[in-house]
């Protein structure tokens, strides 16, 4: 039951919720930073169902426009579903603007599409972009629909760990690789306590010059207490190997 | 003999005969599901995202609130008006979102306060926003009172909640009548048209010298009955505006102290930019409350 842990009393609270052990959630954690000269996004890569991890690399970091990213955390489903509408939305408005849309104009589709089904879907989303008006910018769309403007955003079942580290560690202007090493310190921070967050770490960075991908395998993620660092995979297939 | 068909209504009991009930309710179904392969059986048209489209009278959509604002305050002062609340997005009982207006500025005569559901303001907002770009297209002198706007919501809240679908908040509406055309403001007493009111999630409304919302109906409202009066001068009713936010943070769990103060006068609407209120920490017994009782807490 790995569901997101915000919606949890809502989903047994609400009537309507859909919730079954067998759906597949997004138990995640998502992080978007801004810092001077653009936004940092990143991700974890577990998908799970119920007990069982059903994606260990998954990217749930989707591309709506050329210069504005959505994080997805909650029902996979729900969260898919909704990326796509707006992925179509945004590139019909840009072809009518002849130009990308601004990031507060996608925030707002995304916002209305949770507000207006807000009985059906369980998305908890992150919209973080660049735009020339504006700059790198982070909006918040929690469940419901709310629309939140904000400089850095968490969430997702692992968020929870982390709000302390975020509120202790973060400072305006910050460089592109202060925000860079904030970002995938939360991560694994947060992926270092909760189950339902593993697996790989996926960053983007927008500026304006474009979006820059990064990967962290598993077996390169930071690691905290009491937990061991993997060995390097040709080591570990002749060191296990016992010959008998 | 074919047994002869019996028509059981819910509220009879079984084995009744007796008239249907007007409204279909959730076991009964008005027809049989649609037959349609590509219709989802709701009623709804595929890839329709507007609730409103969805035609299914027995679809019930009560909602549950997300991300709620707590308390709103307001009392009517010599000059105008004064509304303050704090400046938090609450996620159950996560303090998640830190700087939200919850005052808004609907025109130069009105403003609107609400707690509860966020998203649900939103909306609210742009529903306002509609009206307020009919009377600036209509450009004629003419803008909305704060009546009006009161009015208007109470007929939104109310409908909304005979559909079984509530807009999850309690509004404050505050501001001054507007002039009628011709006269100027000179003309009218302060008090005659000073207007504040308040709007719950179901409709229920009521006009008063001083509103509140959520924990402060129970914190804030005997302050005001003992000390407000409808021509108490500025600083007398910052002060006890100010008063009664301080009970609200120490007492309500869901607030911080980060508040926006709003002012409708004659001149117009002004909000201010968020602050914190001093508070008192140092009580001597709040230092060493167990010295004399250990083991309590």
């Amino acid at each position: 039951m790995d569901l997101n842990a915000f919606g949890r009393g809502a989903a047994q609270a609400c009537s309507n919720s859909k919730m079954s052990d067998a759906e597949p959630h997004t138990g995640t954690t998502i992080v978007a930073c801004t810092y001077n000269g653009g936004v940092v996004l990143g991700a974890d890569g577990r998908v799970s169902t119920g007990n069982y991890v059903s994606n260990r690399a998954s990217n749930k970091i989707m591309q709506l426009t050329d210069n504005v990213y959505l994080l997805r955390s909650g029902s996979a489903a729900d969260t898919q579903a909704i990326g796509d509408y707006v992925r179509y939305f945004s590139e019909q408005l840009a072809g009518e603007l002849g130009d990308d849309p601004s990031v507060q104009t996608i925030a707002n589709l995304v916002g209305t599409m949770n507000y207006n089904n807000k009985n059906m879907l369980m998305g908890a989303l992150l919209v973080a972009g660049f735009d020339k008006h504006s700059g790198g910018q982070v909006f918040g769309v929690p469940i419901g629909g709310t629309i939140v403007p904000e400089k850095w955003a968490i969430d997702g079942s692992g968020s929870t760990y982390i709000w302390g580290y975020m509120d202790s560690a973060w400072k305006p202007d910050m460089t592109r690789e202060e925000a860079e090493g904030f970002v995938t310190e939360a991560l694994a921070l947060a992926m270092a306590r909760d189950a339902s967050s593993g697996g790989v770490i996926r960053t983007v960075t927008l500026d304006k010059d474009g979006a820059t991908m990064r990967y962290v395998g598993g077996n390169e993620v930071p690691l905290f207490h009491e937990e061991l660092q993997p060995p390097a995979a040709a080591a570990a297939g002749t060191a296990s190997m016992v010959v008998g | 003999m074919l047994p002869r068909p019996t028509s059981h209504s819910k509220a009879l009991g079984p084995g009744v005969a007796g008239p249907e009930l007007a409204v279909a309710t959730s076991a009964v179904q008005a027809g049989p599901p649609k037959a349609s392969a590509q219709q989802p059986l709701s009623g709804a048209d595929s890839f329709m995202v507007d609730p409103h489209c969805i035609a299914d009278p027995a679809r019930q959509h009560t909602q549950y609130p997300y991300v709620t604002g707590t308390s709103v305050l307001g009392i009517k002062y010599k000059d105008g008006v004064l509304v303050a609340c704090d400046t938090l997005g609450a996620y159950g009982s996560t303090k998640r979102y830190k700087s939200v207006e919850r005052i808004k500025k609907v025109n130069d005569h009105v403003i609107i306060a609400a707690s509860g559901e966020l998203s649900d303001f939103q909306h609210i907002i742009k529903l306002l926003d509609e009206l307020t770009t009919d009377d600036f297209r209509a450009d004629d002198g003419i803008s909305l009172g704060p009546q009006e706007v009161y009015a208007y919501l109470c007929r939104v809240m109310y409908n909304r909640r005979n559909k079984m679908d509530p807009l999850w908040n309690s509004l404050i509406v505050a501001g001054i009548e507007p002039p009628h055309a011709g006269a100027s403001a000179e003309d009218v007493s302060t008090s005659d048209v000073t207007f504040l009111g308040m709007v719950g999630m179901i409709g229920t409304h009521y006009s008063d010298s001083h509103v509140t919302t959520g924990f402060a109906s129970h914190l804030a409202r005997p302050l005001f009955r003992e000390a407000q009066a409808d021509d108490m001068s500025e600083e007398a009713a910052v002060a006890l505006m100010h008063e009664a936010l301080r009970v609200c943070y120490y007492r309500d769990k869901q607030s911080m102290n980060k508040f926006q103060l709003a002012k409708v006068t004659k001149e117009g609407v002004s909000i201010s930019e968020p602050y914190a209120l001093d508070v008192q920490w140092d009580f001597k017994m709040f230092s060493q409350p167990t010295k004399w009782a250990v083991g309590a807490w």
